[in-house]
C-alpha cells in the first residue's frame, strides 16, 4: 500500500470530526472522498498533510508513520501535495514565483535551473503565457491550474485535491478536472475530497462516502453510486444526484 | 567648598513687614495689576538659596527677602504682596501678564530689553564652575586651556550659555539641558565635566545637589563686557517700572541690598578665580 | 485607453467638468479663509504684539542657519534610528507570533515588553534611559547621551513598530501559511517569503505614520544634553526672548515631513493601482 489510514481520530474541543477512519490508498489510485458538508472530508486531507494534528490513529506513508507525534512534518509535506477549494496563491507573486518558491527553498534550485523543467509543467496544463502574470490577473480556472502545477513542481507521491473545482464558475471546472484525469493517466496516486459525482463515478478507483466523521461505505463508484447500501449514503446520493 | 547657610532671621521679615508703610501707592497707585496689592512672581520651583523652601511667601532666600524689601519700599505691606509662579516663556509672550514684576535671576540682555522692561539690577553674580572631585582628580585645572577641554553642559534657557562660549568657547559643543536639575544629573552620569552657573547657584548645587561635587573656580563679575545682572523682570513699557527702579536704588544707597544678601547668600570669597 | 483617436468619452468629459468645478469651489473657499485671516487677524488689537514675538523678520534672518544647521542633528538621529526600529520592532513581532510552546518565553517576553514601552511616555524612557543607564558609570565615550537617548527611541518605537507589524502578520489568512507549509517549506521560510512581504506591504501607510512621528519625537532627544533644533530654537527663544525661533524650527520641519507624507500617500496610492 502506498498510503494506510489507520483509526485515524480527531476532535476539534468537544466535537469529534474524525472518529476510526482506516483506508488504504494503492499506487496510482484515485480515491474519492464523498459526503455533506461537514462530514470532514477536508479535516481528512489535512491531517494526510500533518497541517492538522491527529488526536488518534496512524498514517503509514510507504511503511513509515509519518503521523508519529515527535516527526518534522517538513520532509513529509515535500512528498505530499495538496491544492485547496480558494487556490490559495501567494498574492504577492507572480505564478512562475509561486511555482517556483518552493523548489528554491527547499531543493536549494536556482530560478535559471528550474525554468525549463517549470516553463514544461505550464505549458502542459496550457499556461504558457501566464508565467509572468499575477494571481490576480487570472481566472479562476487558471489561478487552480497554477496551484496544481506549485504543488506538482515538487515532484509530490500522493496529491491530495480539496474540493478544487467549488469555487469555480461553471464553465472552468472542466478544465481543470481535465487536469485531474490526465494527472491519472500518468499514474499519480490522488485522493479528492469532492462534490463531483459524474467525475468520481467516471474516473475514481475508490469512493468513500463520510457522514459526520465516519466512512459509513466504501468501494468501487459503481458500486457505491448504483447500489448503496447504507440509507444515510441512498439519501445523501438522492439529494445530490436530483439537484443536478 | 562649605555652603555656610545663614539661619533666617525672623526678625528681618518681621521688621519689614511693619516697617511704617507709606501710604500704599504713592508711586505705584493704580500702576498694579490690582490696586493696593503687589503681585510678583516667581519660578516653579524656585530654587535655593533664592528662594528657601521654595515659599517665597515666607520671604526667605534672597529674592524673596529682595521681593519684600522692595515692595515696602514701594509702600506695600507684607501682607499686600501676591505671590504667583510663571516662567521666563510666560514673561515675554505677548499679552496681559499675570505679574507686576517677576524676578527669578533673569539676567539683563540688550536683546531681552527690546521685548520686556527689566528693573535696575538687584544683583551682579560671579559665574562658577560646577564639577564633580572626580574630574578634578581626573586632573582637570582652573586654567582657560584646562577648561576648553571639558565637556561642558549648561542650562539651556539661561544666558549662561553665551556666557560660556565668551568666557570658555570650549573645544567641543556643549551639552544643553532643560533646567538645573537635568544639568546636575549630567554630570553625575559622567555625561559633561562641568557647568556653568552663577555663583550662589554653583555653591548649592556642589554642596548640596551634586555627589562628590566640587567648585573648580569662578569667573568674576568683571571679567566681562556684560557680567551677569539680575533684574526684575516687567511687562514692556511697565508704568510701575520707575517706582521699582526708585526702591531698588534706596535699598543700594541704604545698603539694605548688601545686608540682604550678607544673609541669604553665602560667602564667596573663598572661591578661587579662574585666570 | 478609451475614446476613439484621442477623442474623449462623455463619461471623461463628465468627470472633466466636475473636477474642474470642485477645483473651483475648494479654490475659492481656501482664498475667502486666508483672505479672512490676513486681513481680519492684523486688526487685532494685540498682533503687533503677536508678529513681533512669533514672525519677526529680523529674529527669523538671525537664527535661521543656525536652527538648519542644528535640524541636520536631527536628521541624523533619524537616519541611524529609523533603520533599528525597524529591525528591533519586526524581531519583537516575530516573537510574539511564534508557535512552538518551548519558545513561550518568548512570546511572553514580547508581550510583556510591547505593553511597558507603549504604556510609558518617550520623553520619561528618554529621561530614564539616557541619564539613567549612564548614571550607572559607564566610561566615556560608551555614556554619550546620543546612545543611549537612540536606545530610549529605539526602544519605545519598536513596541508600537511591532504591534503594527504584528497586526499585519495576523491580517495574513491562516491558509497562506498553510499553503506555504503544504508546499514543505519551513515555517521561518513561510513567515519570511509568504506572510511578511503580505503583511508588511498593508501595513505600510500605518508605519509611515510612526515614520513621521519618530522624525517629531527625536527632539526628545534635546532632554539629554544633544542640541538639535528645537533645543538650539530654546536657546534663542531665552537669549532674544521671542518665540519666532520655534516658529522657524517648525517651518523646517514642516519642509520635511509634509513632502514626505505626500511621498508615502502616493506610494500606497500607486501599489494600490498595481493590486488591481
Ligand atoms: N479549525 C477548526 N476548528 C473547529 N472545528 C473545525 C475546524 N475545522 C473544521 N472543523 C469542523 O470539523 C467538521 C469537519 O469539517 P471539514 O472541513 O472537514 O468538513 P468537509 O467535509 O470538508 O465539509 P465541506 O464539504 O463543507 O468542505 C465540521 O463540523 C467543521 O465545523
Ligand atoms: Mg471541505
Amino acid at each position: 500500500m502506498k498510503l494506510r489510514l489507520e483509526n485515524l481520530r480527531k476532535s476539534f474541543g468537544d466535537t469529534l470530526v474524525l472518529d476510526d477512519i482506516s483506508l488504504d490508498v494503492a499506487e496510482g489510485q484515485m480515491v474519492c472522498l464523498i459526503g455533506a458538508s461537514g462530514s470532514g472530508k477536508s479535516t481528512i486531507l489535512r491531517c494526510i498533510n500533518l497541517l492538522e494534528p491527529l488526536d488518534d490513529g496512524a498514517i503509514w506513508l510507504d511503511g513509515q508513520d509519518i503521523a508519529a507525534p515527535a516527526l518534522d512534518p517538513q520532509p513529509i509535506r515535500q512528498r505530499i501535495g495538496i491544492v485547496f477549494q480558494s487556490f490559495n496563491l501567494f498574492p504577492h507573486m507572480t505564478a512562475a514565483e509561486n511555482v517556483m518558491l518552493a523548489p528554491r527553498r527547499v531543493h536549494g534550485k536556482s530560478r535559471d535551473a528550474l525554468l525549463p523543467e517549470v516553463s514544461a509543467l505550464f505549458e502542459r496544463f496550457g499556461l504558457g503565457d501566464r508565467m509572468d502574470h499575477y494571481p490576480d490577473q487570472l481566472s479562476g480556472g487558471q489561478q487552480q491550474r497554477v496551484a496544481i502545477v506549485r504543488a506538482l513542481a515538487m515532484n509530490p507521491e500522493i496529491m491530495l485535491f480539496d474540493e478544487i473545482t467549488s469555487a469555480l464558475d461553471p464553465e472552468l471546472v472542466g478544465e481543470v478536472l481535465e487536469v485531474l484525469t490526465t494527472l491519472k493517466r500518468e499514474g499519480m496516486t490522488m485522493i479528492l475530497a469532492t462534490h463531483e459525482m459524474d467525475f468520481a463515478q467516471s474516473v475514481a478507483d475508490h469512493v468513500c462516502f463520510l457522514d459526520r466523521g465516519r466512512i459509513i461505505e466504501q468501494g468501487h463508484p459503481d458500486k457505491i453510486f448504483d447500489a448503496p447500501t447504507q440509507p444515510r449514503t441512498q439519501d445523501f446520493l438522492s439529494r445530490v444526484l436530483r439537484r443536478r | 567648598m562649605s555652603l555656610r547657610l545663614s539661619v533666617a532671621s525672623l526678625g528681618l521679615i518681621a521688621g519689614l513687614a511693619a516697617s511704617p508703610a507709606i501710604a500704599a501707592g504713592d508711586c505705584a497707585a493704580g500702576k498694579t495689576l490690582e490696586d493696593g496689592k503687589l503681585t510678583i512672581a516667581t519660578g516653579n520651583p524656585a530654587y535655593f538659596p533664592w528662594v528657601i523652601d521654595d515659599a517665597p511667601e515666607k520671604g526667605e532666600g534672597y529674592e524673596a527677602a529682595v521681593a519684600y524689601a522692595i515692595a515696602a519700599e514701594m509702600g506695600f505691606a507684607a501682607d499686600d504682596v501676591v505671590w504667583v509662579r510663571a516662567g521666563f516663556d510666560e514673561s515675554i509672550q505677548p499679552g496681559a501678564k499675570s505679574f507686576d514684576f517677576n524676578l527669578q535671576q533673569f539676567s539683563i540682555t540688550p536683546d531681552r530689553e527690546k521685548v520686556v522692561d527689566f528693573s535696575l539690577p538687584y544683583y551682579t553674580s560671579a559665574m562658577a564652575v560646577v564639577t564633580t572631585q572626580a574630574v578634578i582628580d581626573g586632573g582637570a585645572a582652573a586654567t582657560l586651556e584646562g577648561l576648553k577641554t571639558l565637556k561642558w553642559g549648561a542650562d539651556a534657557n539661561t544666558t549662561a550659555v553665551p556666557m560660556l562660549m565668551d568666557l570658555v568657547a570650549p573645544d567641543s559643543d556643549p551639552l544643553l539641558y532643560n533646567d538645573n536639575t537635568d544639568v546636575t544629573a549630567a554630570i553625575q552620569a559622567g555625561q559633561i565635566d562641568a557647568a556653568l552657573f552663577d555663583l550662589p547657584t554653583a555653591l548649592y548645587l556642589a554642596a548640596v545637589v551634586v555627589e562628590n561635587g566640587a567648585i573648580l573656580g569662578q569667573f568674576p563679575a568683571d571679567r566681562t563686557d556684560n557680567p551677569d545682572q539680575f533684574g526684575l523682570l516687567m511687562e514692556d513699557g511697565a508704568a510701575i517700572k520707575t517706582c521699582v527702579d526708585e526702591a531698588i536704588t534706596a535699598l543700594t544707597a541704604s545698603g539694605k541690598l548688601a545686608e540682604i544678601e550678607a544673609t541669604w547668600l553665602s560667602e564667596t570669597t573663598g572661591v578661587p578665580v579662574i585666570e | 485607453m478609451a475614446g476613439n483617436q484621442g477623442g474623449v468619452t462623455r463619461r471623461q468629459e463628465y468627470e472633466k467638468r466636475l473636477r474642474r468645478r470642485s477645483l473651483f469651489v475648494a479654490a475659492s473657499s481656501t482664498l475667502a479663509v486666508l483672505l479672512a485671516i490676513v486681513v481680519l487677524v492684523p486688526r487685532a488689537p494685540g498682533w503687533e504684539r503677536v508678529q513681533q514675538s512669533f514672525f519677526n523678520a529680523e529674529v527669523i534672518a538671525k537664527t535661521f542657519p543656525k536652527l538648519l544647521n542644528a535640524f541636520l542633528l536631527d536628521v541624523a538621529i533619524f537616519a541611524w534610528s529609523a533603520p533599528l526600529i525597524a529591525v528591533l520592532g519586526l524581531a519583537i513581532a516575530l516573537a510574539r507570533d511564534v508557535r512552538n510552546p518551548v519558545l513561550y518565553p518568548l512570546r511572553l517576553f514580547g508581550i510583556v515588553y510591547t505593553d511597558i514601552f507603549r504604556g510609558v511616555p518617550v520623553v520619561l524612557v528618554v529621561y530614564l534611559i539616557g541619564f539613567g543607564i549612564p548614571g550607572l558609570g559607564l566610561p566615556r565615550p560608551w555614556n554619550s547621551p546620543y546612545i543611549w537617548g537612540t536606545l530610549a527611541l529605539v526602544l519605545t518605537y519598536a513596541a508600537y513598530v511591532a504591534e503594527i507589524f504584528r497586526s499585519g502578520i495576523e491580517s495574513v489568512h491562516a491558509s497562506q501559511r498553510n499553503a506555504a507549509l503544504s508546499l514543505g517549506l519551513s515555517g521561518a521560510d513561510a513567515m519570511r517569503f509568504v506572510v511578511l512581504p503580505q503583511a508588511i506591504r498593508r501595513v505600510i501607510p500605518a508605519q509611515m505614520n510612526m515614520l513621521i512621528a519618530l522624525q517629531k519625537d527625536v527632539a526628545l532627544l534635546s532632554f539629554i544634553g544633544p542640541v538639535e533644533i528645537f533645543r538650539q530654537a530654546g536657546v534663542f527663544k531665552s537669549l532674544l526672548a521671542n518665540f519666532t525661533p520655534y516658529v522657524v524650527a517648525a517651518a523646517i520641519f514642516l519642509v520635511v515631513t509634509v513632502p514626505a507624507t505626500r511621498l508615502a500617500d502616493h506610494l500606497i496610492a500607486k501599489q494600490n493601482r498595481a493590486r488591481t
